[in-house]
């Protein structure tokens, strides 16, 4: 079975739970930005939890089906139609062949996830469907979708009509709170400088992908020194270094960046925090504009967000297992 | 040798400085210790990346106790000590390069807005700041000792190379004012003290030097290098940058283009200690294999 598009959307990719493993040759996780979304959506469907769908951003795609199929939309609120019929976010429905499903209007979050049951078949690279587009790998041809392209799904049996109860539906606001924890770098910052950076109130800019996150809103001070030999001269330059998925980079002082799954690898900006790994679905579903607290944790904190988060997982996987 | 410095890279990752500043010795003890980790590989180990002075690892906490993990990279740090005596088994590549290409020329050109130098090219800017008399004599330092790859990465198969000279005569070049939004594919790059190849085009802060046609990174695995795996460099890989002039240039373009093209390499052995005692003579062994 395939699917058409007729109309590819803003940035649509084929993503999975990402690839593991190649992050030393600087080939990045990649896969859905907000995991949680991606395990609702094929949990619905039918599919295992880590299985390929569309990660539509801002503006979701036009697609034809060519056959019967069940398929869900998770993630950021942009409505489903059918054939110009509204569906419903968060719940499995049923699609014919010849149907076509398009979207409406974004009014929250920023990236929806379109599960069909089967999943979107396109090869595995490197052990994961998901795409890649600055290393032109993986996906469908290593690059969002484009009008014209015929996306291969597997043969899957899912059923409509399945639901995630409203608790275990992620909502959105435009004034977030991030959980961080400090390090790596952040002895390059001042004591004023640390504050600064966990007590402003951050706006994120348009510059906003799969790669990193820029938000707007201070300049943090740093501390005097002699640049290490290698590093180069700005306070925030340091001898190139890897990055965490997550970290938290400050070039020039101004407008921290949010590393993601596509991020780059390793570089020569300080980093002074990283975001949890289960806060990263938090910043992928935030839009320009949004309001942003980082708001630091110490590791005993981390674990218990992670078991928090773990047990969500685990009662979505028993209403819908 | 300097004390490393550990921190929590958030729920998922361990970040390890060995060194503030960059060293061959630095590089040296992130590779062995990463080395030595690969062999004992912890359930619950998801990525280990060695970097120019520091390394990071990847775990699931859900597998692997942070703490029981912390511990164990601190006694790796003590068992591989300053790393001079260990030999690295590695080999010694040829990177054909046209200096002063037009494809990077024009680039540069387009961003000059962004440049230290606006009225200069980039390998101007950096032969004047390093004292050399000429751009015939920068491309003769640049491309007269070895390089040393002492990290991949940023992004996919991009090679960060370490000058094999003493301190006072490695180049050294501030990274573009505000980064470009492009940087053609296979461009030879320079940023601090770090050469690199760009394995991709896209957004880069490196001055540019140069172009060659050897491709790095080949995600459709087409051409014979890439049989194995889509990216070539290996941290650890010995590279000699060889001039070639725009004719030669065009013909090993032609043999990529005829999925021909390979990189000449021969494999070496490269211990720390010897190097750092007599660098040109060492250097000189080493680039023999490619003779």
């Amino acid at each position: 079975m395939t699917i058409e598009v007729r109309k590819p959307g803003l940035s649509t990719t084929v993503q999975d739970a990402g690839r593991t493993g190649y992050y030393d040759l600087g080939i990045p996780p990649s896969g859905a930005l907000d995991q949680y979304s991606l395990r609702a959506a094929n949990l619905l469907v039918g599919n295992a939890e880590g299985d390929a769908v569309l990660e539509c951003v801002y503006m979701g795609p036009e697609l034809l089906f060519t056959e019967a199929a069940v398929v869900a939309v998770t993630g950021a609120a942009m409505v489903p139609k059918v054939n110009g019929e509204e569906r419903p976010q968060w719940e499995s429905f049923a699609v014919d062949a010849g149907d076509v499903l398009s979207f409406a209007y974004l009014t929250g979050g920023a990236r929806a996830y379109v599960a069909v049951s089967g999943g979107v078949d396109v090869p595995v690279v490197l052990g994961s469907r998901s795409t890649y587009g600055l290393g032109a790998l993986g996906g469908f041809s290593g690059r969002p979708l484009a009008e014209g392209d015929v996306l291969p799904v597997g043969s899957g049996t899912g059923t409509a009509g399945r639901s995630v109860p409203a608790d275990l539906r992620t909502t959105y606001s435009k004034d977030v709170e991030v959980r961080v924890m400090m390090g790596l770098y952040d002895h390059r910052l001042s004591r004023d400088g640390r504050a600064t950076f966990l007590d402003t109130t951050w706006k994120l800019t348009p510059v906003a992908d799969r790669i990193g996150f820029r938000y707007s809103g201070a300049t943090l001070e740093t501390v005097d020194r002699e640049p290490p030999f290698g590093a180069g001269q700005d306070p925030s330059n340091i001898v190139d270094a890897p990055y965490p998925i997550g970290s938290i980079q400050v070039p020039g002082s101004v407008e921290p960046i949010v590393l993601h799954r596509d991020a780059v690898s390793g570089g020569g900006y300080m980093m002074v925090a990283t975001v949890l790994s289960g806060d990263l679905d938090v910043v992928a579903q935030s839009a320009p504009g949004t309001r942003t607290r980082f708001v630091e944790v110490d590791l005993d904190g981390a674990l218990a967000l992670r078991a928090e988060r773990r047990a969500r997982d685990e009662r979505l996987r028993e209403v819908l297992g | 040798m300097t004390e490393a410095r550990y921190s929590w890279g958030g729920d998922e990752f361990v970040f390890v400085e060995l060194a503030e500043e960059m060293s061959l010795q630095a590089n040296f003890r992130a590779m062995a210790i990463t080395n030595a980790l690969r062999e004992q590989r912890p359930d619950g180990l998801v990525d280990i990346c060695p970097a120019n002075a520091s390394y990071q690892v990847r775990y699931d906490p859900d597998v692997l106790d942070p703490h029981a993990l912390m511990a164990q990279l601190k006694d790796l740090e003590k068992q591989v000590g300053d790393a001079t005596d260990v030999a690295l088994p590695t080999r010694v590549l040829e990177i054909p390069v046209l200096y002063r290409d037009p494809w990077t020329t024009e680039t540069l050109m387009r961003f000059r807005d962004r440049h230290q130098d606006p009225d200069g090219t980039d390998i101007s800017y950096a032969a004047r700041i390093n004292g050399y008399g000429s751009e015939d004599e920068f491309i003769a330092a640049h491309s007269g000792s070895p390089w040393f790859t002492s990290m991949v990465g940023f992004v996919a198969g991009l090679p960060f190379k370490y000058q094999m000279v003493p301190r006072d005569r490695q180049i050294v070049v501030p990274k573009y004012l505000r980064p470009r939004t492009d940087t053609p594919k296979q461009t030879v790059g320079y940023g601090g003290c770090f050469s690199c190849i760009y394995s991709v085009r896209g957004a880069g802060g490196y001055q540019m030097f140069g172009i060659t046609p050897a491709p790095i990174y080949d995600p459709t695995q087409s051409l014979p290098d890439f049989t194995d795996f889509m990216v070539f460099f290996r941290p650890g890989d010995i590279v000699k940058f060889r001039p070639v002039d725009r004719d030669e240039y065009d013909t090993l373009l032609a043999s990529v283009e005829a999925k021909e093209f390979r990189i000449r390499q021969a494999p070496v052995e490269f211990a720390l200690a010897p190097f750092l005692d007599d660098p040109d003579g060492y250097n000189a062994r080493l680039l023999e294999v490619l003779a």
